[in-house]
Parts: C-alpha cells; structure tokens; sequence
C-alpha cells in the first residue's frame, strides 16, 4: 500500500516536472513577445543555414566575390569570443551601396548571426564584432546592395577548441 | 548578474571633411541564448541584445540586428563619412525592453 502511494506521488510529480519542463519550452516564445520592433525574428529563429538564408535574403546560394572580405582567426581558442571583421570593397554613394551584410555560422542553433544595415553616410560598409561559435564551422558573410545584388564572402573555416554554448 | 549596461561609444574627436573614421563601442549584457543551463539544471532564459541604431546629427547612420550568436559583453566597430561636425548617438535594445544609449561628437575640420 506504501509502495503503491508512492508510484502514484511519483506519477503525479513526474507529470508537474512534464508541466515544468513544457513550460521551460515555451520560454523563448514568451521572450519573443518582447522582441524590439523591426527585428526580424524569423531569421534569426531559423535552425538551419539555408532556411535562415532564405528567409534573410530569399535564396540559398550566392555567388563568391573578392570584393566581400571576411576577416577571423584560423584557430580560436574560444568559441564564446571570436572576432569577425567584414569589409565590402564598393562604393558607397548615395545611389550605389551597400545595404545589409549578412553574417552566418553553418552549424550554430541559429545560423545567422547578425545583420548590418548601412547607409551611403557609413562611407565604408565595415564592421568588426565578436561572435560565438558552437565548434569548428564555416562562417560567411552576404552582402547586399540597395540594388538586390548579392555577394557572398569566401566562407571561412574557424577551429575552435572550446565551444561558445556556455553551462 | 553581472554587470549591465555601461555603454560606451569612442571615436576621433576631430576629422578632415570627408574623411572615414572609425567608431568603437562597448555594453555590458549577458547576451544569454536561452538553450544553457545553468548549475541546477534549469535553463538561463534567452537575454540579449536585439537592435543597435546609430544615427548622426538625428539622421540615420546604419543599424545592426543581432541574433544570440553574438558574444557577452558585445564589441561594435564601424565606419563613419565625417561631413560635418555634430553628435552621434548610439541606442541598444534587448530582449527584455532595456534600452541603452551613448553619444560621441566630432569637429570636422
């Protein structure tokens, strides 16, 4: 009879630990619901590389260009800090520059990264950041121009020794 | 919780007109992905930086949305046409409705 009430305690905590834990899942979607305006949550939620291609930049493949130059360490050390420079040779003129770069990370939880929004005032489209990075992987940037046209960076191979994803 | 906050943004204080310059800037945030977890074994919610506008002398510069694969404590750098003297004015928002901002000038010459 003991033994009994205590598979049926057992039962009902195993279901409220079930309650807890769904809870614990839907927790990004509660933060959603203060995602900042304009931010493009769809993206940024995408798993894989090429849905978060598509659904940044609405295809999948994009032709390499020397002019995209995509600067980070062959080896770093830690994933959780790893510099990235991106540096776009063009113009940047009131009709002719670039728009958005892209930037990517093939096997992250969320592939892409972040995405910069120049104007013609930026006069370089440049930026340099620290990014993490799950484990060894591709990371690429994808230019964009205020015309459409597309440029991808040679996708850069990190090895990384101690992955970024904390705990 | 460490720090949070604390934004800095430095740049040359003084340009030749027309000249490109660079702009650093620096924030305390977590920049947590809601997938860790923490020592008890539940998960850290996701806190992170979403949006970094920029504008200068009022007007738009450029602006950045961030995802979670962005480190803790984020670095920014970015270039600048410097056309005319005035103020530039950096704003953060999170994920949690925190909102941030700093100002740097330059006097173009």
């Amino acid at each position: 009879m003991e033994q009994m009430k205590r598979r049926k305690f057992l039962g009902i905590s195993a279901a409220g630990m079930a309650a807890v834990a769904g809870s614990s899942v839907l927790m990004p979607a509660i933060a959603n619901a203060a995602n900042v305006a304009g931010w493009p949550a769809a993206a940024f939620d995408a798993k894989a590389l090429d849905a978060a291609m598509k659904d940044s930049i609405d295809t999948t493949s994009v032709k390499v260009s020397t002019k995209v130059h995509l600067t980070a360490p062959t080896i770093a050390e830690n994933g959780a800090a790893v510099p990235v420079t991106v540096d776009v040779d063009h113009p940047m003129t009131a009709d002719d520059y670039i728009e958005t770069v892209y930037l990517y990370v093939d096997h992250n939880p969320t592939p892409l990264a972040s995405a910069f929004h120049f104007t013609a005032n930026s006069g370089q489209a440049y930026f340099q950041e620290r990014i993490k990075m799950a484990k060894t992987d591709m990371v690429r940037a994808v230019a964009k121009t205020n015309k459409g046209v597309l440029m991808a960076s040679k996708p850069q191979e990190v090895k990384v020794t101690i992955g970024g994803c904390g705990g | 919780m460490a720090a949070i906050g604390n934004p800095m943004v430095r740049m040359a204080s003084h340009a030749k007109k027309g000249q490109v310059v660079e702009v650093r800037s620096l924030i305390m945030n977590p920049m947590t992905t809601g997938l860790s977890k923490n020592k008890a074994g539940k998960l850290i919610p996701a806190h992170f930086i979403q949006t970094v506008t920029v504008t200068f002398n009022k007007k738009p510069l450029c602006s950045v949305d961030w995802s979670t694969a962005i480190s803790a404590n984020p670095y920014l750098a970015f270039k600048m046409r410097a056309d005319e003297s005035g103020t530039l004015e950096m704003t953060w928002k999170d994920n949690t409705n925190g909102v941030w901002s700093s100002k740097a000038s330059i006097t173009v010459a």
